[in-house]
């Protein structure tokens, strides 16, 4: 049966588009309108020219530290009054109390989403994953920039990073005790 | 067996196989459409009791009889098992009985996909039911399967995914045979606007069925491969996004909800035109209308999820985009009411749940349109609105359609007629209770009762009582069908070919019952 | 047919009754509430009109057109303008309903310009507050004696509750009227959902992703919700309470409140982390820990470990008879300080304070048929931070 059998193939391809196209598709939507306010994932370039000097936008840093893991993590300033289109840096600090060696992953996100994809990262802890021997402390730098382009609407941009613990061992170093499948 | 053996190309006038084997081995439309409606009546108790345990536990506030976790575990079963293991297959099995004769076919097109098809489903539901008894319980985080919340189950959240993998098989193979059926085995000379509209909207269910199942079966993998292997599709710390499940389960969950009702329309509006000895008013626009709903049910589906965070504009559009849906589902029911108009109506059991049909579908799809308007949905999402919405186009919209179908059809495919007077108690008695059990959970919900809870504040004990009380009285009700459709297939005052005065349809000009094999000389009336 | 309109008198009955009783959507206290509202109110109007038409043309119809009253079916059947007609009327309706709507949503997706910034983040099963200004940082859970009055077979009787059973809390979120407060929303472990319907805000808080929200609250009271998304076994019990108060009384409650370490070192922010107190470094008796450890477990453990410790098998484990919880004290510890990554087990260094862990490890040791013996002290937890 032609007709049937061509059907089974676009269920077959229905499928392929739900596991195999939708999650890349999803992503790129993401990138394009900042739908779920994740920021680049990897460095973008210096920003040129002059920033635009008539206005100054509030960036609010917030930190939130999954349950998974056992970690400090803040940020070292609480607010940036930055002009757009002039890069700037900042600190978010880590200490792993998880008793182990342990890889940690911050996850960028901001608010309000549409402000997402004026925020640009040139450098960020977030786009690797961070080893810690136990009890080791890092202070982990940011450098971004906001686009000039940014709607006046938005006067104030929260970029929120969540800490979470990748429950990998670190490659580098030794585990002292592993307590995971206790 | 002789069915199987024998094959399609041998149509010798042989009757059905003797023994259980029969059922077993059977490629017959007829003997697959009643094991499917046997199956999903079965399911609907099963079903039916998870709700009466949701039920119990809210019939008090306080905890009375069940572990949160296993309350749980109900509202997702109850769910699961209604929508895949209720309407689903009784709208196949149907489909099964009816459509070959609706169209003068001899059978399916597919007979042994057909016996395969059928034969999975109690398979994947052994699984899905059996997780209850395992370590760590049945799956509990809601039918809907978020992530993260449903990969913190134990391992038989593995059972759960397969046992959905193995319904969208048996669905998507069941489709495709519809498909087929329909366009193939058509009596010749039938044109495509000739067919019977439920012939007609299954026909593009089935299509919604073969593009949208393999989608779930796409997110629950997935979640499959994140649980077990490693994988990070909604898992944020690996870059994945848990509201990516969201988009995708609901880019299947919306045209599914259409799923669950298209076929309804179909038999709904077969049976309004007989009891009114009337013509359907605007088939043509039934049609089209069934179309657009299905063409919409593609573009609406972030409107259940309005609450995540999304772009202004994209609330707007699915908001515009919701509320167009109100419109070929009103010219739906306008056409009922216009072929109603200046009828000769008599009110048998069938007639009286379809009226029932139109009046509590309309009331669940009103309340649909209040859901469309995003900011008040910001206010109802979530909440009892929500389950007395969805349950008010669910009960009296699918389940009614399907047990007017059972009452209007049983006499042609036992050759008795039912009892009158049971069904229409078991009309009256089910139409009561269910607006008992449904109606006042639009104001708990109003009032700020959230769905999925075991316990709650006693400001919604009342309504939550009466809630109950309607619960069981439906839940038992439902004896009545079981003992009129029994005490039919056992005897009864037989049926004449044509059984309803007004009827109208090729299915009517084969004696009741229906023989094992009809059609088998297509009818000549349309070359 | 009396029956039927025995029946619609019936449930026009019930309607008014309902009506009566307050069982509609609260008009709240902020502006965006009142017209929520207001547009609740007008499409349900117009919904029950468009419902009384068609259910009077049907009624009419089915009174009129019966068999036994000698009706003869007519044979009309098609009707192009009649169908056009009942295309366009819903979409003029529509319309009319949409543009009022859109209103609204643009002014409640509008979060510049606010006052006070205060982040909200869904834990299984409480919330935790954040106030971005004063660094004030603080766990909302539900009230203890609900806590002991909701468990299955309690018996206790809830009517000394009232209304609020289930929706009192031990810390509810403080925050002035008159002033635009904007809501930040995320979560630590799966997806949670803040709902007061007072305030006309619900949101989803999302592991990983920050999603925000506002309100201006116009009267002074106690509003109080529910977490909307199903979130797990305690979805149900994980209530919000917030009090609104006058900006002075809001600003009193801010600088009694705000951390000491706040107003010292202004450059550091509290978020995650719990203050210590002179009580860490005394030696604690047994019976003082095993007392307060076993008010900390049935807060903090009993929701997953059950109240008898028994857990439910393949989803939580017991801690009755344990092999960590009677075994290596290091190993113990480590599992409640620091969690087990890739289950349901958080972390609670961030959620108790020293002298609640210890206790609550000690009595995970001794209860429950448990009988190590041994004590553990809040010293040895603030020896880890």
């Amino acid at each position: 049966m032609l007709l049937a059998g061509k059907l089974a193939l676009f269920s077959l391809g229905m499928f392929a588009f739900g596991y195999i196209v939708m999650p890349p598709l999803y992503n790129v939507i993401c990138d394009l309108t900042g739908l779920n306010g994740r920021t680049n994932s990897a460095a973008v370039s210096m920003p040129t020219g002059e920033g635009v000097t008539d206005r100054l936008v509030t960036v609010e840093f917030v930190s939130v530290v999954n349950s998974s893991a056992a970690w400090t993590f803040k940020p070292a300033q609480l607010t940036m009054e930055v002009v757009p289109g002039k890069t700037y840096k900042a600190f978010y600090t880590a200490v792993n109390l998880t008793g182990r060696p342990a890889v940690g992953q911050a996850v960028p996100s901001v608010a309000p989403s549409s402000a997402a994809k004026y925020f640009n990262k040139i450098e960020c802890f977030c786009f690797t994953k961070q080893e810690f021997e136990v009890a080791a402390s890092k202070e982990m730098p940011l450098i971004f920039f906001v686009e000039p382009d940014l709607p006046r609407s938005i006067d104030t941009i929260t970029l929120s990073y969540t800490y979470f613990d990748t429950g990998e061992a670190p490659v580098e170093l030794e585990p002292a005790v592993d307590l995971t499948d206790s | 067996m002789s069915t199987a053996a024998a094959g399609h190309h041998d149509h010798d006038d042989h009757g059905p196989a003797k023994g259980w084997t029969r059922w077993l081995y059977t490629t017959n439309h007829k003997d697959i459409g009643t094991l499917y409606l046997l199956f999903s009546l079965v399911m609907f108790f099963i079903g039916g009791g998870m709700a009466l345990i949701i039920r119990a536990e809210l019939f008090q506030p306080g905890l009375q009889l069940v572990d949160p976790l296993f309350f749980n575990s109900m509202t997702t079963m109850h769910a699961l098992v209604m929508i895949f293991g209720v309407v689903m297959p009784a709208f196949v099995g149907l489909a099964n009985w009816m459509i070959p004769m609706m169209i003068g076919g001899p059978d399916m097109a597919l007979p042994r996909l057909n016996n395969w098809s059928f034969w999975i489903m109690p398979f994947a539901f052994l699984l899905l039911l059996s997780t209850l008894f395992m370590e760590g319980g049945g799956p509990a985080g809601g039918w809907t399967l978020y992530a993260p919340l449903s990969l913190q189950g134990g391992d038989s959240f593995a059972f759960v995914i397969f046992s959905i993998h193995f319904m969208g098989i048996s669905s998507v193979m069941g489709s495709i045979n519809i498909v087929a059926t329909i366009f193939n085995m058509r009596a010749p000379g039938m044109t495509l606007m000739q067919m019977p509209l439920f012939v007609w909207t299954w026909l593009i269910t089935a299509y919604l069925l073969i593009a949208v199942i393999p989608v779930l079966a796409g997110a629950v993998t997935m979640l499959l491969t994140d649980r077990f292997f490693g994988t990070s599709f909604f898992n944020a710390a690996g870059g994945g996004d848990p509201v990516m499940y969201q988009h995708i389960f609901w880019f299947f969950g919306h045209p599914e909800v259409y799923i669950l009702i298209l076929p309804a329309f179909g038999i709904i509006s077969s049976i309004i035109p007989t009891f009114a000895r009337k013509p359907l008013f605007g088939y043509a626009s039934m049609v089209y209308a069934t179309g657009s709903i299905a063409f919409l049910s593609f573009i609406v589906w972030a409107h259940h999820m309005f609450t995540v965070g999304m772009p202004l504009a994209g609330e707007m559009f699915f908001m515009f985009a919701t509320m167009m849906i109100s419109v070929p589902t009103g010219v739906k029911v306008f056409n009922w009411i216009a072929t109603m108009w200046r009828g000769s109506m008599t009110f048998e059991t069938p007639m009286l749940f379809a009226i029932g049909f139109l009046v509590m579908f309309t009331i669940g799809g009103l309340s649909g349109l209040m859901l469309a308007i995003t900011p008040a949905d910001i206010q109802y999402h979530d909440t009892y609105f929500v389950v007395a919405h969805f349950h008010y186009v669910l009960v009296p919209g699918a389940i009614y359609s399907i047990m007017a179908a059972t009452y209007y059809w049983l006499p042609k495919w036992t050759g008795n007629m039912y009892d009158e007077k049971w069904g229409k108690i078991h009309f009256w008695v089910s139409t009561v209770f269910l607006n008992v059990l449904f109606f006042p959970m639009h104001f708990v919900g109003l009032a700020g009762m959230p769905r999925r809870i075991p316990d709650y504040s006693l400001q919604f004990a009342d309504w939550n009582a009466v809630a109950s009380i309607g619960a069981f009285g439906f839940g038992f009700s439902q004896l009545i069908f079981v003992y009129v459709i029994f005490k039919c297939i056992k005897g009864g005052e037989k049926a004449t070919s044509e059984v309803w005065e007004g009827a109208d349809g090729l299915e009517w000009t084969v004696p009741s019952p229906a023989p094992y094999h009809t059609f088998e000389k297509p009818p000549a009336q349309f070359s | 047919m009396s029956l039927i309109s025995r029946v619609s008198v019936a449930a026009m009955l019930l309607v008014s009754m309902a009506a009566c009783t307050g069982n509609n959507m609260p008009v709240g206290v902020t502006p965006i509430s009142k017209e929520v509202y207001g547009l609740h109110m007008m499409i349900f109007w117009i919904c029950c009109v468009i419902g009384a038409a068609v259910f009077a043309v049907m009624f009419y119809s089915m009174f009129k057109h019966r068999k036994s009253k000698g009706a003869v079916a007519a044979d009309f059947h098609e009707s192009t303008l009649v169908e056009i007609i009942w295309t366009a009327a819903p979409l003029v309706i529509l319309v009319a309903m949409a543009i009022p709507a859109a209103k609204t949503l643009i002014a409640m997706e509008d979060t510049s310009d606010a006052d006070v910034t205060i982040k909200v983040t869904g834990y299984q099963w409480k919330w935790q507050y954040e106030y971005l200004d004063s660094g004030i940082s603080f766990f909302s859970t539900l009230d203890a004696e609900h806590n002991a009055a909701r468990q299955v077979g309690a018996g206790i009787d809830l009517t000394k509750f009232g209304d609020n059973y289930l929706k009192e809390v031990d810390n509810p979120l403080v925050v002035p009227i008159g002033k635009k407060i904007r809501f930040l929303h995320t979560s630590a472990d799966v997806i949670h959902s803040w709902w007061v319907p007072d305030l006309a805000v619900k949101k989803d808080a999302i592991p990983g992703f920050i999603n925000e929200n506002w309100a201006f609250i116009e009267t002074e009271g106690t509003y109080r919700g529910k977490c909307t998304e199903l979130c797990g076994r305690d979805h149900g019990f994980m209530p919000v309470v917030v009090e609104a108060v006058s900006e002075e009384k809001y600003n009193e409650w801010v600088a009694e409140n705000t951390p000491a370490a706040i107003v010292a070192e202004s450059d550091a922010a509290t978020a995650g982390t719990v203050e210590a107190s002179a009580d860490d470094d005394r030696e604690w008796s047994m019976d003082e820990l095993m007392a307060k450890g076993e008010t900390v477990y049935n807060q903090a453990c009993a929701a997953c470990h059950q109240a008898n410790g028994q857990g439910l098998p393949g989803a939580f484990p017991a801690i009755a008879g344990s092999a960590i919880a009677t075994g290596d004290v290091d190993a113990h510890i480590n599992i409640v300080y620091a969690g087990k990554p890739g289950s349901a087990m958080a972390a609670f260094a961030g959620q108790l304070d020293n002298a609640e862990m210890a206790s609550v490890l000690t009595y995970q040791r001794n209860a429950f048929g448990n009988t190590v013996g041994d004590t553990i002290q809040p010293s040895a937890i603030k020896a880890l931070r």
